[in-house]
């Protein structure tokens, strides 16, 4: 039993980390090192938990999305309007909790709003989600008003750079929402449903699955995340910049979660295995930063690592692979 | 009427109250000054429009238009600005660098069956990091022919003028749409887009229609990126950043159904023209900011959604036309 999960966590994406943080190591010696300085942890280590954080919990929403075969381009934008909201109301008066609060609904209708417009009115999610896309900045600009509102409010604050048992708060949070919606897909029948409906939504509902309300679910959810990721990252530069909050992390979070395994076609996800493939991208931003590269080159590299995956999950790959890896890459290549 | 005209008909129409309404409010909008504006400003959006609306009604996507249009701004302002070579050859390298580009992206759509998205995605982080290593600065671009160009004007009664880049997106439109609908090549397009099972069961060559397809979408891209140097007498690597997203907007109102196979290329004109019209309006009006823009664009772009679903449903009764 123990052997058995020894070898589960030999997979590709912690060995593909493990070796981009090698790599790291070999390019700034000190990469690993970790010092306690104002009780908490600093180090280049660190820095990539708490920079991955936002693109990781973004991850966990568009892995639900993605499993059921649909993609949500939005994130980047509800991040921006959540931002948008949490900043205005605290700088409005209103206590932090409530502006969180709303901050959180107010990405939840948005992921609603995608929701409806892919299950009710059967829009192409790409689509149905580039609606929002285009006009979500825009309404966070109305909100702020066009400038880049800037508070001063300690509990927001602390929710983008305070720490946690030592931990940046923001890698605590993504920890913790990758471990809850981990449980809530694989110790109920959820996870199924969603793959379910991710290979045949016809056949999903013939088979008595409700596959409207798991959609909306999902959307609703990556619409969440989104929320979440955007109040640490207004929390982090102590404002909201409705043009580039979350500009283009939409791509980074498809990124990752195609890192992680999960099928593009739906229908097989990993919620850990997409943080994996978040920590993954940032170890590589962070890499190629310390070690004097300009940050553009990462593109280039990005550009890279998401044809390598490609090749590997094509139905071409499964053809030439010896035949004991047949069956997941068939199940890819569905 | 054909239901495939709809959605073309819905769009003009809303174009010709927007516009009365938008005259009526300030009346020095119906002039031949604005209209040659139109033309110059949107020159470069239009041409790359022309290459989605093939990605789209081949049932694809191509996100990787904007990065090529940066790209090439940069390459063709390296070359003539650094390398000291003819403007006009720097236009042929860069047409024949984004060829090759967007074919591989045909191909790899092609042969490893994923989703156009990623695969354009991809190509976009490429050639967005590609100018980015080029150069990261902005390069300016002076040369005779390119002052000579931009002199170079048709003037029209009422001071209005007609620019060599607004006449290349009208030419480029009209070439478009007479190889969407007269073509082997159009019909094979929308073939593709109907159904690719029952397309390639008819005989069309799916892998060679394709990389054509993603090959002629970079291709316009780079003439867009030229056209766009053109106007700005510059190349910057993060030029053109979402033009993508205006691109596939434009394609959208212009009544070209997502799910691919049916539209019509001057459908996407007037989508770009309407566009124009928003932004032109937000100027004219001085006091709403440019965000409205991105509001009413996404507003359009809902209606419009709404607007082919319902078209869809109500003329297809019984036809599931879900992809699920």
């Amino acid at each position: 039993m123990i052997r058995r999960s020894l070898l589960k966590l030999a997979n590709p994406q912690l060995l593909a980390l493990i070796g981009v943080l090698l790599i790291n190591w070999l390019l700034f010696p000190n990469f690993f090192r970790v010092t306690w300085q104002d009780g908490r942890f600093f180090g280049s280590l660190i820095d990539v938990l708490n920079r991955g954080a936002p693109v990781a919990i973004l991850a966990v929403g568009m892995v639900g999305v993605i499993a059921t075969k649909g993609v949500d381009l939005s994130v980047g934008a509800v991040m921006a309007v959540a931002g948008a909201v949490a900043a205005t109301m605290v700088v409005a008066g209103y206590p932090a909790p409530i502006a969180v609060v709303a901050a959180l609904v107010v990405g939840l209708l948005c992921g609603l709003w995608n929701g409806i417009l892919v299950a009710i009115l059967d829009i192409q999610p790409i689509i149905a989600t580039l609606v929002l896309m285009v006009a979500g900045r825009g309404i966070a600009q109305l909100i702020t008003e066009g400038f880049i509102v800037t508070f001063t409010d300690p509990v927001l604050i602390y929710i983008g750079t305070g720490s946690f048992l030592g931990f940046p708060m923001a890698a605590v949070i993504a920890l913790v929402l990758m471990i809850v919606v981990t449980l809530v897909v694989r110790r109920t029948a959820i996870g199924l449903f969603i793959e379910a409906v991710g290979v045949n939504r016809a056949a999903a509902s013939l088979a008595g699955i409700r596959s409207r309300m798991l959609l909306l679910l999902v959307y609703s959810l990556s619409g969440l995340c989104a929320a979440i990721a955007g109040i640490i990252v207004a929390g982090d530069i102590r404002g909201a910049d409705a043009n580039n909050a979350g500009l283009w992390l939409e791509l980074d979070a498809i990124l990752a979660v195609v890192i992680g395994g999960t099928s593009l076609l739906g229908g097989r996800f990993s919620v850990p295995l997409a943080v994996v493939g978040a920590l993954i991208i940032q170890a590589m931003n962070t890499g190629i930063l310390v070690s004097g590269f300009p940050p553009e080159f990462n593109l280039i590299v990005k550009a890279g690592l998401i044809f390598i995956v490609l090749v590997i999950q094509s139905p071409l790959a499964s053809r030439l692979a010896p035949p004991r890896f047949k069956p997941v890459a068939k199940a890819a290549a569905k | 009427m054909n239901r495939s005209l709809r959605p073309l008909v819905a769009t003009a129409l809303i174009f010709a109250i927007a516009y009365a309404l938008a005259v009526m409010q300030f009346p020095s909008m119906f002039s031949t000054r604005v209209l040659g504006n139109f033309l110059t400003d949107n020159a470069f959006l239009g041409i790359a429009a022309v290459g989605m609306t093939f990605v789209i009604l081949s049932g694809g996507i191509d996100l990787s238009v904007g990065a090529v249009i940066g790209f090439t701004g940069v390459l063709v302002a390296v070359l003539i600005s650094w390398a000291g070579i003819h403007p006009l050859l720097a236009f042929a390298i860069a047409l024949i660098v984004a060829g090759a580009f967007g074919g591989i992206m045909g191909l790899a759509i092609h042969f490893l069956q994923v989703p156009a998205f990623i695969v354009t995605l991809a190509g976009m982080f490429l050639a967005r990091g590609g100018a980015s290593v080029i150069t990261r600065d902005s390069v300016p671009i002076n040369h005779e022919f390119y002052s000579w160009i931009s002199d170079l004007t048709i003037r029209l009664p009422g001071g209005g003028r007609l620019s060599v880049i607004g006449l290349t997106m009208v030419a480029i439109f009209i070439i478009g749409a007479l190889v969407a609908h007269r073509t082997k090549f159009g019909s094979y397009v929308y073939a593709l887009g109907g159904n690719p099972v029952s397309a390639s069961l008819m005989g069309v060559p799916v892998a060679r229609t394709t990389v054509a397809i993603y090959a002629l979408s970079s291709v316009l891209a780079a003439l867009s990126g030229i056209v766009f140097s053109l106007y700005t007498s510059a190349g910057y690597p993060l030029a053109a950043v979402g033009v993508e997203l205006d691109a596939i907007s434009a394609v959208v109102i212009g009544g070209t159904l997502l799910t691919g196979g049916y539209g019509f290329v001057l459908g996407t004109f007037i989508g770009v023209m309407l566009l124009g019209l928003v932004q032109t309006y937000i100027i004219f009006d001085g006091t709403l900011s440019s965000w409205w823009t991105k509001i009413v664009i996404g507003i359009l772009l809902f209606l419009f959604i709404v607007l082919q679903r319902l078209i869809f449903v109500a003329s297809a009764p019984g036809e599931k036309t879900s992809k699920a």
